[in-house]
């Protein structure tokens, strides 16, 4: 250090370095800055004492905290959960009617019931529930599966062809691909059911008669449908694949099939009643 | 001074400065990294897991080929709100068998770890074509391309094995009939159904059936095993093998 130059007008020793002829002042890092360095060292030995942190032969320090990522995000998910049942404890044990009939447990399933469809019901049926072509609106009173309450209940559950063992389920053949029907007869079939919500339509003269025995045991002899089948409504203008003599007679050639996941296990039991509840507030509850 | 003084050894020759980078580095590597290999408690007991099926690791080569991961991550980290939206996080064991992983930190579409069995087959298809046929404001490209390409089933068989190579327990029986199971899978029909559900299927020490694979067509496309039907299985068996009624938080906790 003996030989350390001095620059004379700054009063300050130099590093020794020169690039053509200009040589770098040697100034110390400011002492608070230093300390405070240091400090943060000395402060994250604390880390290793009270967090999980170095590896072991055939384990790992465990900090004694006991503090780890899972049960902090465990820890905070339930916390979330039950701040948010702060005043709507009773949702879990209530049954479905009671629910709608009492304020504060109504209130919460609403805002409850309209987040989770948001994440997960609206890909399909839409952020309003409206539907599209091959999900059904939610916001009409032409039901498939029943408009009650424990019948939206028990869709959301298990669903609908979901796999679930509890899953509502029902198959419409296929008239035309099977060769139960010809392509006249489905013709006839086809616009005898569009006539009946189309005044425009003329229904075809054996339409009724073909109608009553290939269909009429699921749809019902006046086509309204039977909500234990899920077998829809057939006599309204609302249409699930789509209006027009062509769309019925393609569903009845080679019969589409919807499908709904089940929601049990993925969603929490009161999420699930939560949605029950929004889903049927939502303009056709029964 | 001494130390300082020596110090400008590395300031003043780049290769001693990098061999000392180098050796920092490895020091890091080997305290933070090392570990996960022999700690047995990197990877959770879970009952369930299971080696994809080969017509999902075809659909998931074609995630890949696709780079879907370029835009969705396939981890749910533990946090309150993550759980919230995606469901239990993600365990080390459900990406065990995933060569490469595919958790990914980039999400311009959301996390896919527990997609499988969220939507319809159909809805996937929809989407799939046109992800705005029933997401009117998504910015996902479409793949409509996926529908029409049948799928080339010539070097599945080699992939299997590679997986095998890599640490993935795939049986001898499992390897010998990656054609016939890619076909089974797809098509409920197809005659070595039984087999194939068989061979895949996840029993406990009890012999109790714990995860099953599902045959079905996902394409609703009946005629041939296309590589949408393949994205499709691979895209819904996502997060769906371990049964957490079954796993045990308390023991898992880290």
């Amino acid at each position: 250090m003996a030989q350390q130059e001095l620059d004379h007008l700054s009063g300050q020793t130099t590093t020794g370095h020169e690039w053509d002829g200009l040589k770098e002042l040697n100034t110390p890092l400011p002492k608070w800055w230093l300390y405070v360095f240091y400090v943060c060292i000395i402060w994250s030995v604390g880390y290793y004492v009270f967090y999980p942190s170095w590896p072991l032969v055939s384990s790992y320090t465990q900090g004694i905290f006991g503090s780890t990522m899972r049960s902090d995000s465990i820890a905070a998910y339930e916390g979330g959960v039950k701040a948010r049942l702060a005043n709507a404890s009773g949702l879990a044990d209530a049954p479905l009617e009671q629910i709608k009939s009492t304020p504060a447990l109504l209130e919460f399933a609403m805002a409850n019931g309209k987040a989770a469809f948001g994440d997960n019901c609206a890909p399909c049926h839409g952020s309003g529930a409206t539907g599209g072509p091959g999900y059904p609106s939610l916001q009409d009173d032409d039901w498939i599966w029943g408009g009650k309450l424990a019948d939206i209940y028990q869709t959301l559950q298990f669903g609908i062809r979901s796999g679930h063992a509890k899953a509502r389920d029902s198959q419409m053949p296929n008239f035309g691909k099977d060769g139960i029907l010809n392509k006249e007869q489905i013709a006839s079939v086809a616009s005898y059911v569009v006539s009946l919500s189309d005044t425009s339509v003329k229904a075809a003269a054996d339409g009724k008669q073909l109608f009553s025995d290939n269909c009429a045991a699921c749809h019902g002899e006046d086509a309204k449908g039977n909500l234990e089948l899920g077998a829809p409504n057939l006599a309204d203008k609302i249409w699930l694949y789509g209006g027009g003599v062509d769309k019925v007679a393609a569903q009845m050639t080679e019969a589409k099939h919807g499908v709904m996941p089940a929601w049990e296990g993925r969603l929490d039991a009161i999420t699930i009643k939560s949605l029950a509840v929004y889903v049927h507030s939502l303009g056709g509850g029964k | 001074m001494s130390l300082m003084e020596k110090h400008a050894i590395f300031e003043k020759n780049s290769i001693v400065l990098l061999v000392g980078i180098l050796i920092m580095v490895a020091i890091g590597g080997l305290v933070e990294i090392v570990p996960l290999f022999y700690l047995k408690s990197t990877i959770e007991k879970v009952e369930g897991m299971r080696p994809y099926t080969p017509l999902e690791l075809a659909g998931r080569n074609i995630y890949l080929r696709e780079g879907c991961y370029l835009c969705h991550s396939q981890m749910i980290r533990p946090m309150r709100d993550e759980i919230e939206r995606y469901g239990h996080f993600s365990l080390a064991a459900e990406s065990m068998y995933d060569h490469p992983f595919q958790w990914g930190s980039k999400r311009t579409g959301p996390d896919l770890a527990r997609l499988g069995n969220k939507y319809s087959d159909k809805w996937h298809v929809e989407h799939l074509i046109n992800p705005r046929a029933v997401v009117p404001d998504s910015v996902m490209p479409g793949y409509p391309f996926l529908a029409k390409t049948e799928l080339a089933t010539t070097h599945l068989q080699d992939v299997v094995k590679t997986n095998a190579l890599v640490g993935v327990p795939y049986t001898a029986d499992q390897i010998a009939n990656v054609a016939a199971d890619v076909m089974a899978q797809a098509n409920p029909d197809d005659k070595n159904v039984g087999a194939f559900l068989q061979r895949y299927t996840v029993t406990n020490s009890k012999g109790e059936k714990i995860s099953t694979p599902v045959a079905r067509d996902f394409d609703g496309n009946p005629a041939k095993v296309t590589e949408l039907d393949a994205v499709i299985a691979y895209l819904q068996v996502l997060g769906t093998m371990v049964d957490f009624k079954l796993y045990d938080d308390k023991a898992n906790l880290r």
